[in-house]
């Protein structure tokens, strides 16, 4: 049994004491109140702490509610926009970043690039506030035109990831291949480079979509008024009269990101 | 049908500089199995991938059918690779790989069809026409590789240490069917390996390569029986260097005197030869050892070790002189263990045995 003693010498953190309980801590915190929030969301009457039988009132309330409405169509259309530009914009960030020989300031373009992940986001938030103030007062407009600018931005790291592992796992001889057999480098990147980045720039969409749409520190400093999306006007809720119409958005808000985030984890992790 | 001229490629610049290749010289004819044989690192890819135009030579030129095309860009060559990874896309079916080049080309539909049919038979894959790549072997993807490179017809097909990856049953097969393929569609073929038994069987002819240089080219006959240096004679099969003093050279014959003894009249396969210190190639087959008569011109040794391979025996002997030689001789039953280690016994061979090296 020489073998069996040569693997249970490796380190097993499974066995450390105390291990599972602090597993188990750590997932009644995270998911606890996130069930506990779904489930009074089906609450019969107004409490949100005690239970008086099954219903879907407030998700009906919720549905003819045209303040909710308005939000729910601005977030999904302003997610739909900046994660669009931010893909776009994050995939010729990728090929730029992996498909040319090393330069010089590569590390600092990376680092550019993902700078939104390493600013707080508060910090961003006042920053964007400030400028587009200024903005504001010299142009006069206050179209959603700034919202779409902000998301887009914050997103691009996020799309951007997910579309460069995608190249960096890509073999380069592919490409070599394609221009042997005679395809230009615009038929190369149309019919080798692009299909198969393709699942890379879907999950960079998606990541991007529900960052945007799950956003509010920086769209309650960005907007103008009028402008509010689903986050911020549950945040404005949560300040006046709480029923669980809040619990009832909020679980078809955590239903699409859910699904979103699993269809990205379905595309990254699938080979080709 | 290629024709290298003088071409040097220098990778990177200043300090860091490696110089890949070094005044290559290669004219390849038509329709010829061209082998480029050498040890890792030697500069092989670099050369195929500079015929393919995908690096381009720091000085001299290529002409491809008598066209310069030194400058042009590899979708512009008439010149397929199959790649030492294979390199199929992943995302396209066995047809769709092999019909890809045939598309850039802009073939009619109907021609791209009949193509493809037409090389998968040549392959011998067509059941597999609708699979994805990642659902066939290793062989089969090979096969797909080839088929790929040869639909659109090229001038010249260039194959990267195409068998590398595959087992020894496969490899011998791959042998004999790149063998066929060549002769099949009169393609010139440009193949590279490090396996000398694969150049020697293969190849029309066999280009030496070591450190970026060009050693010596020739056929498979050529470059085993007359090396042109030590370092050729060492890479092709087993060697015994000695040293020995030429003199006397008149025409085609000299005289030799070998450190060990034994003065010998040889034929001379060279002309830039001259009197002095040489270095002489004996194959280890091309002897046989018997006891020694006493003659002073007789190269004598004892044996210091014998190794049994069953279909023949090797014999370490260590020469008068003090120089290791290796004796190969066939066995057969007769002369079952005649021999032990720490015999005296005298080397035999035919003048025309002995190779004397430029170096
Ligand atoms: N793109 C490159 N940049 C720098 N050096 C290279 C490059 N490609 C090849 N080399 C160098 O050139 C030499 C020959 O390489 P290669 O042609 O791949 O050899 P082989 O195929 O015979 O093993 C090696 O020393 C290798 O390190
Ligand atoms: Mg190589």
């Amino acid at each position: 049994m020489a073998d069996f003693s040569l693997f249970s010498r490796r380190f097993d953190v499974k066995r450390v004491p105390g291990f599972a309980s602090v597993a188990l801590g750590v997932f009644v915190m995270l998911y606890m109140p996130v069930i506990l929030l779904v489930v009074y969301s089906f609450n019969k009457g107004t409490n949100l702490a005690f239970w008086e039988g099954f219903s879907l009132r407030w998700y009906v309330q919720a549905y003819h509610n045209e303040a909710v409405q308005e939000a729910a169509f601005r977030s999904l259309y302003l997610a739909l926009i900046a994660a669009t530009l931010a893909t776009t914009a994050a995939t010729m960030a990728a090929l730029a970043t992996t498909r040319t020989k090393k330069f010089r300031g590569q590390m600092l373009i990376y680092t550019l690039i993902n700078q939104p992940l390493m600013v707080p986001e508060i910090v961003t938030a006042v920053a964007l506030l400030i400028f587009f103030a200024m903005i504001k007062v010299a142009t006069g407009h206050t179209g959603m035109i700034y919202l779409i600018v902000a998301h887009t931005a914050f997103c691009i790291p996020f799309a951007y990831l997910p579309i460069r592992a995608r190249l960096e796992s890509m073999d380069l001889t592919l490409e070599t291949a394609a221009a042997d057999l005679y395809a230009s480098p615009w038929m190369t990147f149309r019919r080798v480079t692009l299909p198969l980045m393709w699942p890379g720039i879907v999950a960079g969409l998606m990541l991007a979509f529900v960052v945007s749409l799950d956003d509010v520190v920086i769209t309650e400093f960005v907007k103008s008024a009028g402008q509010e999306t689903l986050p911020t006007f549950m945040l404005g809720q949560l300040r006046r009269v709480v029923t669980p119409e809040v619990n009832a958005i909020s679980t078809v808000l955590m239903a699409v990101s859910v699904i979103f985030v699993a269809m990205f984890f379905v595309l990254t992790g699938r080979k080709n | 049908m290629i024709e290298i001229r003088n071409i040097t490629k220098v990778f990177g610049a200043g300090e860091h500089a490696v110089t890949a290749l070094q005044e290559i010289n290669v004219n390849i004819a038509e329709n010829e199995f061209f082998t480029l044989l050498g040890p890792s690192g030697c500069g092989k890819t670099t050369l195929l991938r500079l015929i393919a135009g995908f690096e381009h030579p720091s000085t001299g030129s290529m002409l491809l059918a008598g066209e310069d095309i030194s400058l042009l860009p590899p979708n512009k060559r008439p010149v397929n690779t199959v790649f030492q990874n294979y390199a199929l896309f992943p995302h396209m079916t066995v047809a769709g790989n092999i019909a890809f080049g045939l598309e850039m080309l802009g073939r009619p539909k109907a021609e791209v069809a009949e193509t493809v049919d037409r090389m998968l038979r040549l392959v011998r894959m067509e059941e597999l026409k609708n699979r994805q790549t990642s659902e066939i072997s290793g062989g089969q993807q090979q096969r797909v590789a080839l088929a790929r490179a040869l639909a659109p017809q090229p001038k010249v097909l260039l194959l990267d240490e195409p068998l590398s990856a595959l087992d020894l049953k496969l490899r011998k097969e791959m042998q004999i069917e790149l063998k066929r393929l060549q002769s099949e569609t009169g393609i010139t073929f440009v193949f590279v390996t490090h396996d000398q038994e694969e150049a020697l069987t293969m190849s029309d002819r066999i280009a030496v390569m070591n450190a970026g240089r060009i050693h010596q080219i020739g056929s498979p006959r050529q470059i085993y029986d007359h090396p042109e240096n030590r370092f050729v004679a060492n890479f092709i099969g087993d060697s015994n260097f000695l040293n020995a003093k030429l003199g006397n050279i008149k025409d085609d014959q000299a005289e030799l005197e070998f450190a060990a003894g034994r003065k010998v009249t040889v034929p001379l396969h060279r002309a830039d030869l001259s009197d002095g210190e040489v270095s002489v190639l004996i194959r280890p087959e091309h002897v046989s050892i018997a006891e020694p008569t006493g003659n002073s011109h007789e190269l004598t040794g004892v044996i210091e070790n014998i190794v049994y391979f069953g279909t023949d025996t090797h014999y370490h002997l260590k020469l008068a002189s003090g120089e290791a030689f290796m004796a190969r001789l066939q066995n057969n039953p007769s002369e079952a263990e005649k021999r032990a280690a720490g015999d005296k016994v005298a080397v035999l061979m035919d003048a025309k045995a002995i190779q004397i090296l430029r170096d």
